[in-house]
């Protein structure tokens, strides 16, 4: 595996520079550096409590995840210091995995909220990831983890990031709802265009690996106690972390 | 319907509280404009709507239902309504079997510096089902001093339903006393619902329901936002008193710097009950919000329950929805919308589009 940065990508979409960000009075990501190409998906690897949820909240700009030194470029552009809906009008997009339950706040209205005045056919849309009769329930109110997972991907697609996280998108989903999420992940990142084609670019954690039979990620990064240790094919990361864990990354020296 | 004297403006606020000028989704109104009755028509089949002089002229055995819900010495506004020569006020009977789809609105407006008093009578007879909507305006210039006391009595006959819809729409200058009382007898069905999104000097009200037949039930629900100057002390008491009688009290309390006392009374007497109370409150601004949730068994076989929560909008919420693209405000009024939007089940959706559409004018002002 090497250890270099990406210094060759032409079309940069994100730049991430020294990134380090407290939550609380914690420092939790010690000098973060990722460069994401337009039209690339890297995918995030580490173990439990590395930093990996704590990066995607920092860099949607959330504000209990506080950065305290180093930059986030967008296209060219500082959004460090932005809110959220800022950068999710720059393009920014996140699926979570544990989004907040709100109550009274029907999924269709949130829909409708988001598309502003583009004309998006919602139930259409709804029910390409089966979620037609889900419009009128307040959203994630007794939802199940692939019920989660397809409403914050429905919301995603009307949404149309150009730049899209995604917090472990398989989690808690049956085998069954993971070809239709990981078909609709793939739609959102543009997987059906040939390469020079794409535009959208990704950035996925993922511990089971799952995810990317529909995403053909292009680089992978391993994070441990907020540093990114490594990076490399991520298939081969996952193998090795399948046969050996995350114990040689841990100690790793390159960091 | 015929609306002499009220300005342009105050139109505007009355259509807020519910009154549908064209009578285009409404088959009756009653208007009462201070203590003067404008209007009262009925163009549904089986139900009357009267203004209280003339319903007690027609109908004598209506002095059953006189002071029969409400006790005539509970307090001094039902001492000063019961002292009037002449009682204003209306009468709305809906006869045996009858029912109207669209409600019918019932207009108290206040238009200057005076006690304006009602006494209402409400019957629902025998398998009927009523719709009503009440929407309480003042003109956006009445000064201090100005007073809507207002005393109202629901009989809910056997296999009965009357919902009514109060919608609040008053200056910070008004105060307001309702007293109301709900007889319901068996396999009866009683709704109440308030809603209070603008300004007011005072509101003191504790409507009850009595549940005095088999399975009658009862469903309050409460929507009230209290502006900085406001003092809205809103209840709703159920008592339980025959096998099968149910009961479900719902709030929503905001706050933007004013005071909302929230009490709420179930009373468990007889067997085979069951009631349930919550109140929710948002505190945007410091202010009050005062839940007072009782729950009274008195026998084995109720079954009451209550929940109460005061809190705060959610940080973690309100950035959720900026991620999505929404702006703060944005985020912030469709956090509070969905906070207030209670679906009251067995209301027709005219009422509930009212409703919805009285929340939606507060938000679009920013709540």
């Amino acid at each position: 595996m090497q250890t270099s940065t990406y210094t060759d990508a032409v079309n940069r979409m994100l730049d991430i520079e020294d990134l380090h960000v407290n939550v609380g009075d914690k420092e939790v990501l010690h000098g973060i550096d990722l460069h994401i190409g337009a039209g690339e998906t890297h995918v995030l690897m580490g173990p439990n409590g590395s930093g990996k949820t704590t990066l995607l909240m920092a860099l949607m700009g959330f504000s209990n995840y506080k950065i305290t030194k180093g930059t986030i470029l967008f296209n060219g552009e500082d959004v460090t210091a932005m809110h959220a809906d800022e950068r999710s009008k720059r393009g920014i997009g996140m699926l979570f995995q544990r989004p907040p339950t709100i109550s009274g706040l029907k999924l269709g209205k949130l829909l409708t909220a988001i598309s502003h005045d583009k004309t998006v056919d919602i139930p259409g849309l709804a029910k390409s990831v089966h979620m037609g009769a889900f419009l009128e329930r307040d959203i994630n109110k007794g939802f199940s983890g692939g019920e989660i997972k397809r409403s914050e991907v429905l919301q995603l697609m009307i949404q149309n990031p150009e730049f899209v996280m995604l917090d472990e998108p398989e989690s808690g989903v049956d085998l069954e709802n993971i070809s239709l999420i990981g078909n609709a992940i793939g739609a959102l990142l543009e997987k059906e265009k040939r390469i020079v084609k794409r535009a959208k670019s990704g950035l996925v954690i993922t511990h089971t690996g799952f995810i990317l039979d529909y995403l053909d990620a292009d680089k992978g990064h391993v994070m441990c106690d907020g540093m990114i240790k490594c990076h490399g094919n991520p298939r081969e990361i996952l193998k090795d972390i399948k046969q050996r864990g995350y114990r040689e990354c841990v100690e790793c020296p390159h960091a | 319907m015929n609306t002499p004297g009220i300005s342009k403006e105050d139109q505007e606020r009355l259509a807020q509280s519910g009154i549908d000028l064209s009578m285009e989704n409404r088959c009756g109104s009653y208007l009462q404009m201070n203590q003067e009755v404008v209007d009262a028509e009925c163009s549904q089949e089986g139900i009357e709507v009267l203004s209280y002089k003339k319903a007690m002229e027609k109908h004598d055995w209506l002095q059953e239902y006189v002071w029969k819900a409400v006790s005539k010495d509970k307090d001094e506004i039902t001492k000063y309504v019961a002292a009037q020569n002449d009682p204003k006020g209306y009468v709305i009977i809906a006869h045996k079997g009858s029912s109207n789809i669209l409600p019918i609105q019932a207009c108290l407006y206040l238009g200057r510096e005076t006690i304006q008093h009602v006494h209402n009578i409400i019957i629902a007879e025998e398998g009927a089902e009523l719709h009503i909507i009440s929407g309480c305006t003042s003109g956006g210039h009445v000064g201090a001093g100005a007073a809507h006391y207002g005393v109202s009595e629901f009989y809910v006959k056997k296999n009965a339903k009357i919902s009514f819809t109060m919608i609040h729409t008053w200056t910070e200058n008004i105060e307001v006393f309702p007293r109301s009382a709900s007889i319901v007898e068996e396999n009866g069905v009683f709704l109440s619902n308030y809603v209070c999104m603008q300004p007011v000097k005072k509101v003191q009200m504790y409507p009850t329901a009595t549940l005095k037949g088999e399975n009658s039930v009862a469903r309050f629900s409460t929507i009230a936002i209290a502006s900085p100057t406001s003092y809205i002390d809103v209840g709703s008491r159920a008592i339980l008193e025959a096998k099968g009688a149910s009961a479900e009290l719902i709030t929503r309390a905001i706050t933007r710097g004013g005071t909302i006392i929230s009490r709420g009374d179930i009373q468990g007497k007889s067997a085979g009950t069951r009631g349930h109370l919550e109140c929710k409150g948002l505190i945007l601004k410091d202010g009050i919000i005062h839940a007072i949730p009782e729950i009274v068994g008195m026998v084995v076989g109720t079954e009451l329950s209550h929940e109460a929560a005061v809190g705060k909008l959610a940080q973690e919420e309100i950035e959720y929805l900026m991620s999505r693209g929404l702006d703060e405000d944005e985020a912030t009024a469709t956090i509070i919308r969905g906070f207030l939007d209670v679906k009251i089940a067995g209301l027709p959706d005219a009422l509930q589009k009212q409703i919805d559409a009285t929340i939606d004018v507060a938000e679009k002002a920013g709540f």
